[in-house]
């Protein structure tokens, strides 16, 4: 590929806290090509989900930047659909619903009304939601929320499509569903997208490429690995392809030997922090109530 | 009446219990009747005779403090002074309309009058004025409530600025209100044609200063507290202003806001009463001011009613706005008590 569909250069990134900026991220680089599916993988607290929330928008980096075709990303869009850890459905209204709002908003003018009515159903039966196109979140189970949270994001036709563990949620029998569902998807679309998982098994099968990033703070990329298996890959003939398993044992490799510490000192930190975060803004939100 | 109110709230709660037990187990049924009708009435019964018991303890300047039964007697009078009232209204009119046609037949240039009945308020038209009253100055105060709160909880700025300003006007007693109200309304509205009494502009605004601080509060609170993912939907989407606060800030905010509006209302109505009284405004407080005054025998029975009535309406306005937030609440699993 000589142009190169989406960059990320040189990112880091800042917060402030109370005890001082503190460095998430540092020195991210990483091309994308189009059509190209990536997993991000690491520990928990390594900052993948900042990556994530850069490449959407929602999130400024202090240094270097993402280019999308040739452009500066430095706000949200539509044009990077994301698909949130927790479905993030609006509970008030229908699965139909709220993949209508997205439409609305995206093909304002451009679709007529039959036209978004039909793009709509056909995004929900992508997912195999046709059926309980007029239920409300409150009424579909965990996997179905997810599903049209997945229709929701493709709807808007992204460039990018951004999954932050679309499937962490789920118990591992309608994950397997919803990863078949994934690879059916993206056989027929071949969109470009960036997904984080804790599933090795979920990266290897789903991805082009998986990019291990080391802990934090200050994380940055470890290691990237290409998955150089044939498509369509069926998940139980995978079970038994030595290169599928020399590849789940090096990202295994990287994240027990080479990043080891899940729960030693930096997580332990980090979760600490996030308690305590979380305790002063429920004290805040007291005080407001007060 | 008071039996009456019981037995609704009764059948409430018995189709609530009926909707929940979808599968009725109908050897249940005389037990379930008797938790959701019977023990409320129950209640009520002991209620009256102990009430009953104490009264009869008790003696006044205008004789023994009335029990049930005295004050049941005064809600029938109550009625019937209505109906007298009424039938002298009409037979008025009646009058009035003859007087002109005859005064027409004779003349036809003549200019015919009408002129309204002024006979004295009853205690219905008096009950039927501060349920008006309350209405207006509620509304007015949502009106007002509902967009502050939402521009408050979207700006911390905003809120930052406003919060001291309504964190200090918040516990201010309706009876401070009144006098600079009264003062207010009188030098500003002055119209020959006037739509309005004044005595009503000053109640409904007095209801209105002292009834909007919850809504604004919740309201506040409930914007302010949006899920971060939902903002995040709405930011990603790129929805405008007007989209992002219709389509995302008020359905999520909608249970806050009610719950504010809820609370609004009850004080509104508690406000009403303490304005009508002490400012001689129509209503159920100058009903119970009156009887006060007058200090007759049957005074304190009236007053009685009065004051069921008060907690009867109270009660209903609550009702009324519970079935409202069940209405517009999108969550209906949520137990809204
Ligand atoms: N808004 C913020 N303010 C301050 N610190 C933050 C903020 N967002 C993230 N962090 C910190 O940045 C680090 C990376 O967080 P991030 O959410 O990206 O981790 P993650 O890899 O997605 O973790 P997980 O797998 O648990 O979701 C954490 O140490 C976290 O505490
Ligand atoms: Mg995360």
């Amino acid at each position: 590929m000589s142009i190169k569909h989406l960059e990320l250069s040189h990112l880091s990134i800042e917060f402030p806290t109370p005890a001082g900026p503190f460095r998430a991220l540092e020195d991210v680089n990483l091309d994308i090509e189009k059509g190209e599916f990536v997993s991000l993988i690491g520990h928990s607290g390594c900052g993948k989900s900042t990556v994530l929330n850069i490449v959407a928008g929602l999130y400024q980096a202090t240094k270097g930047g993402v280019i999308l075709d040739g452009k500066e990303v430095n706000e949200p869009a539509p044009d990077r659909a994301v698909v949130f850890q927790n479905h993030s459905l609006l509970p008030w209204l229908t699965a139909y619903e709220n993949v209508e709002l997205a439409v609305k908003q995206v093909f304002k003018g451009k679709k007529t009304k039959h036209e978004m009515r039909e793009w709509i159903e056909h995004n929900l039966e992508l997912v195999h939601m046709e059926h309980a196109m007029h239920k409300r979140p409150g009424e579909i189970s965990g996997g179905m929320k997810q599903r049209v949270g997945i229709a929701r994001a493709l709807a808007m036709e992204p460039k990018v499509l951004l999954m932050d563990e679309p499937f962490g949620a789920l118990d591992a029998l309608t994950r397997a569903h919803m990863q078949d569902s994934l690879i059916e998807i993206q056989a027929r679309l071949n969109n470009t997208v960036i997904m984080i998982t804790h599933d090795v098994d979920e990266a290897v099968l789903l991805s082009d490429r998986i990019v291990m990033m080391t802990n934090g703070p200050a994380a940055t990329i470890g290691e990237v690995l290409t998955i150089d298996l044939p498509r369509p890959r069926e998940r139980v003939k995978m079970a038994n392809d030595p290169r599928y398993n020399y590849y789940r044992a090096e990202v295994l490799k990287f994240l027990y030997e080479r990043q080891k510490n899940p729960q030693s000192d930096t997580k332990s930190q980090t979760s600490e922090k996030n308690v305590d975060e979380k305790a002063s803004s429920t004290n805040k939100q007291d005080e407001e109530a007060a | 009446m008071n039996a009456k109110v019981m037995q609704l709230s009764g059948i409430n709660q018995m189709l609530l219990a009926a909707s929940k037990l979808k599968s009725l187990n109908w050897a249940e049924v005389p037990g379930q009747l008797f938790k959701s009708l019977g023990i409320p009435l129950l209640a009520v019964v002991i209620f009256g005779v102990l009430w009953g018991a104490v009264a009869a303890q008790i003696d006044t300047s205008l004789g023994k403090v009335p029990g049930p039964a005295k004050v049941w007697e005064q809600a029938t009078t109550l009625y019937q002074e209505h109906q007298t009232e009424r039938e002298r209204e009409s037979k008025f009119y009646e009058r009035q309309e003859k007087r002109n046609v005859k005064k027409l037949a004779e003349n036809p240039d003549a200019k015919v009058r009408i002129r309204p009945y002024t006979g004295p308020p009853t205690f219905f038209d008096q009950i039927w004025t501060s349920v008006y009253t309350v209405a207006t100055g509620f509304l007015l105060a949502s009106l007002i409530a509902i967009p502050i709160g939402i521009v408050c909880g979207l700006s911390t700025t905003l809120y930052k600025a406003l919060n001291p300003i309504i964190q200090t006007l918040k516990p201010v007693s309706p009876l401070a209100w009144l006098p600079i109200v009264t003062i207010i309304v009188s030098a500003v509205y002055i119209t020959d044609d006037p739509m309005f009494e004044k005595s009503f502009l000053t109640s409904a605004i007095t209801v209105m200063l002292c009834c909007m601080w919850p809504t604004i509060i919740n309201t506040t609170v409930g914007v302010s507290n949006i899920d971060k993912d939902l903002v995040n939907v709405s930011r990603v989407l790129r929805l405008g202003w007007f989209s992002n606060v219709f389509k995302i800030v008020i359905p999520s905010s909608i249970p806050m806001m009610f719950a504010g509006l809820r609370v609004s209302l009850g004080i509104g109505w508690m406000v009403l009463i303490a304005a009508e009284m002490l400012a001689q405004n129509p209503g159920l407080g100058k009903f119970v001011w009156d009887e006060f005054q007058n200090g007759s025998s049957d005074s304190l029975a009236r007053i009685m009613v009065a004051v069921l009535t008060i907690g009867l309406i109270g009660f209903l306005l609550d009702r009324m706005m519970l079935l409202l937030q069940r209405m517009v609440s999108w969550d209906k699993t949520a137990t809204i008590r």
